[in-house]
C-alpha cells in the first residue's frame, strides 16, 4: 500500500521538521493504556435532576415507575395521551411484560419501515446533557430507537451517570470491545436548516419518551 | 471541488448587494451567536476546557503518525477495512470501486466536508451510481446543484421561498410554505431511499485511536440511518481527525456542539467500530474507512500546523464580521471564513487565493471564539508575508508599503507628511466631515463606506500638546 506508507512517511517528515515540543507529560503508550480525564466543568447538581433537566431542554418527555412490571401501563398512559398507535416493536428484554392486558400489539425484533412506536432499553445515561446511550447488539437492535416515529427508551435510574467520561468508564468495565455502534440519543430528531427555524422529526424520531426505572 | 477563490473580489460585490442573501446572513448570525454564547457560559471553567482540548490536539498532531496505526490496528481488529488515499481522484476511484464491489446502484449520504473537496458526488454519479444527500442543508443544495455555503449549515443562504420553490418544482408536488411542512415533505421523500440505498457514505468529525472509531454528530438522524440501514457503509475522513483517546472524545464533545450550534450535544453521536457482529441483526455487512491526505501533511510541516487543530465547528465564520457580510460562497472553496482564508491557501498553494487571507479585519473574533485556539489572525499574517516573500502582493500594495516604511523611517518627513494630510483631510471632509470618495487605491475602500475625516491636526501634535499641559 504505498499510499498509507507515504503518508505516514510524511507525517513523520512533517513533524520532525516543524520541530515542536510536546505539550503532555505522558506518553502515547500512557495516553493509550490509562486515558487521563481532562478538566471537566463545575458538576455541582444532582445527576438525576440534572438528566430531567437536560431532557426538558431537549424536548423529551419523561414518566418514572418503580418497577419493571408497570412498564406496559405507563408505556400505555403515555400513547393515549398523545393518541399514538397501540402497536410497537421492542427489545427482546421487554417481550415478556403483560402487554396484552394494556391491549398493546408488541413484537420482539428490530424495526421496519412500518413501524410506528419503538421501546428499547438503554445501556447507561449521561446527566450533563441528557443523553442515553444505547450499544448495537444482537438483544439492542438498533433501528428500534432510529425508524419509528416515535421511541420510548426505558434507563434505570442507577445507569444514570454524571459525564461520558464516566460513560467510558463504565464501558470500559463491562464491555469487553465497543460493539459496532455506540448510539448517543438526546431528544427527538431536528433541523434548523430552513432559515434557523427549529422542526422536529427531520429523519429520525419525532418524539422520544424517557422512562426512568427505579429497580 | 473547482476553486473559484480568485474570483473573491467580484463575488464579494455583488453578494453585498444580493438583498435575499443579506437577509439570511443576518438571520443565521442571530441563531448562531447568541444560543453559543448561552451555552459557553454555562461551563465556568471554559477557557480551560479550551486550553486542554488545543492541547490534545496538538499531542495527536505530533505524534500523529503513531496514533494512526493505533487507529488503524484497532480498527482492522474490529473488521473496519481500512484505506489510504493521496488524492482526490484516489479517493473517488476506491469510493466507485467499493460501490461496484459490492453491485450498489444507490447511495444514500451523510454530510461530508471531505467529499465536497474530492467532488465526489459528481464523480460517482459519473459512473452511473445514483447519490442522495441527506442532511436537509445538503439535500437542498444538491436539489438545487449548489455547494453549500457553510461548513454545518451548507443551505444558510437559501431562504424559505427559495426552498418552497425548488421542492416544488422538484418533487412536482403543491408548494409549501411553512419550514415545518418542507421539512417533513423531504422526510417523505428520503425515507424509501434510506430503506433501499445499498451503501452509505458519510464523513467522519473524529478517528478515536483507542478504539479505531469513527464519528460523527447529527441533529436530524440521518447520520444513524445512512451508518445503519445500507449494507455497506464508507467513511471517508482526513488524518487529521484522529484523536488519541474516548475521554479525548468526550472533551471535545463539550466544545463542539457548543461552538457549532449553541447545543450542549449534538442530538445524535454516532460512533461506529467495524461493521454489523455476527449475531447483531442490523448494521452493514461491510465497512470503510478512507483516510485522505491532501495538503494536510503539508501543513503539518509548516508555521500554519495550528490550523489543523480545527474540529470543523464553524464558529469563527459565525462570528466573522467579513463572513457574515459577504456569505460563503464568496471564498470560492470548501471552507469559507476565517478557515477557510487559512486552509484554503494552505491546500490549494497561496497563489491560487490571493484575496483570502486579506479580507480580514484581523479583529480576532474568530481568535476569541475557536473552542481548540487556533489563532486565526496571526495564520492570516503569515500568510499574507508569504504573499509578500512571494512577490504575490500587487505592485500598488508593494509601492504604498514601501512608501510607508521610507517615512516611517524617517520622522521629521513622515511629521510634515501626515501634517499635509490631516488639513487636506479635513478640508475633503467639509461639514459633514466624511469623505465618500477616495482616489486611486481607496476607491474601493470607500465604495461600500464613508472614511471619517481628519479633524485638522495629527496624533503626534495631540500627544506632544498633551504632554505639554500634563507637565503644567
Amino acid at each position: 500500500m504505498p499510499a498509507r506508507e507515504n503518508i505516514l512517511a510524511r507525517i513523520r517528515a512533517a513533524n520532525k521538521a516543524a520541530n515542536v515540543a510536546d505539550v503532555m507529560d505522558s506518553s502515547v503508550a500512557d495516553r493509550l493504556a490509562s486515558p487521563p480525564i481532562s478538566p471537566l466543568p463545575k458538576l455541582e447538581w444532582d445527576p438525576e435532576g440534572q438528566f430531567k433537566l437536560r431532557c426538558h431542554e431537549s424536548a423529551s418527555t419523561l414518566d418514572e415507575i418503580a418497577q419493571i412490571d408497570e412498564l406496559p401501563r405507563a408505556v400505555t398512559r403515555y400513547l393515549s395521551k398523545n393518541t399514538l398507535p397501540t402497536k410497537l416493536v421492542c427489545w427482546p428484554e421487554f417481550i415478556d411484560l403483560p402487554w396484552s392486558a394494556e391491549g398493546i400489539q408488541i413484537e420482539s425484533r428490530g424495526a421496519i419501515g412500518d413501524d410506528k412506536v419503538g421501546l428499547t432499553g438503554s445501556y447507561c445515561a449521561i446527566a450533563e446533557t441528557g443523553t442515553l446511550v444505547l450499544l448495537s447488539g444482537q438483544e439492542s437492535h438498533a433501528t428500534t430507537s432510529l425508524l419509528p416515529e416515535t421511541h420510548i427508551a426505558v434507563i434505570r435510574r442507577s445507569r444514570i451517570v454524571k459525564t461520558m467520561e464516566d460513560a467510558w468508564q463504565l464501558i470500559r468495565g463491562e464491555v469487553v470491545s465497543l460493539p459496532r455502534q455506540v448510539s448517543f440519543i438526546s431528544g427527538p430528531s431536528r433541523t434548523a436548516d430552513i432559515e434557523m427555524t427549529l422542526v422536529y422529526g427531520a429523519h429520525g424520531p419525532f418524539r422520544v419518551h424517557v422512562i426512568i426505572l427505579d429497580q | 471541488m473547482e476553486l473559484t477563490s480568485h474570483q473573491f473580489k467580484s463575488v464579494s460585490s455583488a453578494k453585498l448587494k444580493d438583498v435575499k442573501l443579506q437577509k439570511a446572513l443576518y438571520k443565521a448570525k442571530d441563531g448562531f451567536v447568541v444560543p453559543r454564547a448561552k451555552v459557553v457560559a454555562e461551563l465556568d471553567n471554559f477557557e480551560e476546557i479550551r486550553q486542554a482540548a488545543a492541547d490534545v490536539r496538538d499531542h495527536g498532531l505530533a505524534h500523529l503518525d503513531v496514533y494512526l496505526e493505533e487507529w488503524e490496528k484497532q480498527a482492522q481488529a474490529a473488521g473496519t477495512i481500512v484505506h489510504w488515499a493521496e488524492s482526490y481522484e484516489e479517493l473517488n476511484a476506491l469510493v466507485v470501486k467499493i460501490a461496484q464491489d459490492n453491485q450498489v446502484k444507490k447511495i444514500i449520504k451523510s454530510k461530508s466536508m471531505v467529499g465536497e473537496e474530492t467532488g465526489l458526488n459528481r464523480y460517482v454519479e459519473g459512473h452511473g451510481i445514483e447519490v442522495k444527500e441527506t442532511d436537509l442543508g445538503e439535500y437542498i443544495i444538491q436539489q438545487a446543484d449548489e455547494h453549500p455555503s457553510h461548513i454545518i449549515a451548507p443551505a444558510t443562504h437559501k431562504s424559505k421561498d427559495d426552498v418552497a420553490d425548488l421542492f416544488a418544482e422538484k418533487h412536482q408536488r403543491p408548494r409549501l410554505d411553512d419550514a415545518e411542512k418542507l421539512t417533513h415533505e423531504a422526510r417523505e421523500i428520503l425515507r424509501p431511499h434510506f430503506l433501499d440505498a445499498d451503501m452509505g457514505i458519510t464523513g467522519a468529525n473524529f478517528m478515536i485511536a483507542e478504539t479505531g472509531s469513527t464519528v460523527i454528530l447529527t441533529n436530524e438522524g440521518n447520520g444513524r440511518m445512512t451508518t445503519t440501514m445500507p449494507r455497506v457503509h464508507v467513511a471517508i475522513s482526513s488524518i487529521e481527525k484522529c484523536i488519541p483517546t474516548l475521554d479525548d472524545f468526550a472533551l471535545m464533545m463539550r466544545l463542539l456542539p457548543r461552538s457549532a450550534t449553541g447545543q450542549v450535544i449534538s442530538n445524535y453521536v454516532s460512533m461506529t467500530t467495524g461493521p454489523k457482529r455476527a449475531k447483531d441483526n442490523d448494521g452493514p455487512g461491510e465497512f470503510h474507512v478512507i483516510i485522505l491526505d491532501v495538503g494536510r501533511t503539508r501543513v503539518l510541516g509548516s508555521d500554519l500546523r495550528d490550523a489543523l487543530r480545527c474540529i470543523r465547528c464553524g464558529a469563527c465564520m459565525n462570528h466573522c464580521p467579513v463572513y457574515q457580510n459577504v456569505g460563503g460562497h464568496a471564498y470560492g472553496w470548501v471552507y469559507p471564513g476565517p478557515i477557510g482564508s487559512v486552509l484554503t491557501p494552505a491546500y490549494n498553494g497561496i497563489e491560487n487565493a490571493i484575496d483570502l487571507p486579506n479580507a480580514a479585519t484581523l479583529c480576532n473574533q474568530c481568535g476569541v471564539v475557536c473552542p481548540v485556539k487556533i489563532p486565526l489572525p496571526d495564520l492570516m499574517r503569515k500568510l499574507r508575508e508569504k504573499q509578500y516573500e512571494r512577490n504575490l502582493k500587487s505592485s500598488a500594495e508593494k509601492w504604498s508599503l514601501r512608501l510607508w516604511a521610507y517615512l516611517a523611517l524617517r520622522p521629521k518627513l513622515y511629521s510634515i507628511v501626515t501634517r499635509i494630510m490631516a488639513r487636506v483631510g479635513k478640508l475633503l471632509g467639509g461639514d459633514s466631515r466624511r469623505i465618500n470618495h477616495l482616489l486611486f487605491g481607496g476607491k474601493d475602500w470607500t465604495r461600500h463606506r464613508d472614511l471619517p475625516a481628519p479633524r485638522g491636526r495629527t496624533f503626534r501634535d495631540i500627544y506632544l500638546n498633551r504632554n505639554k499641559t500634563t507637565n503644567r
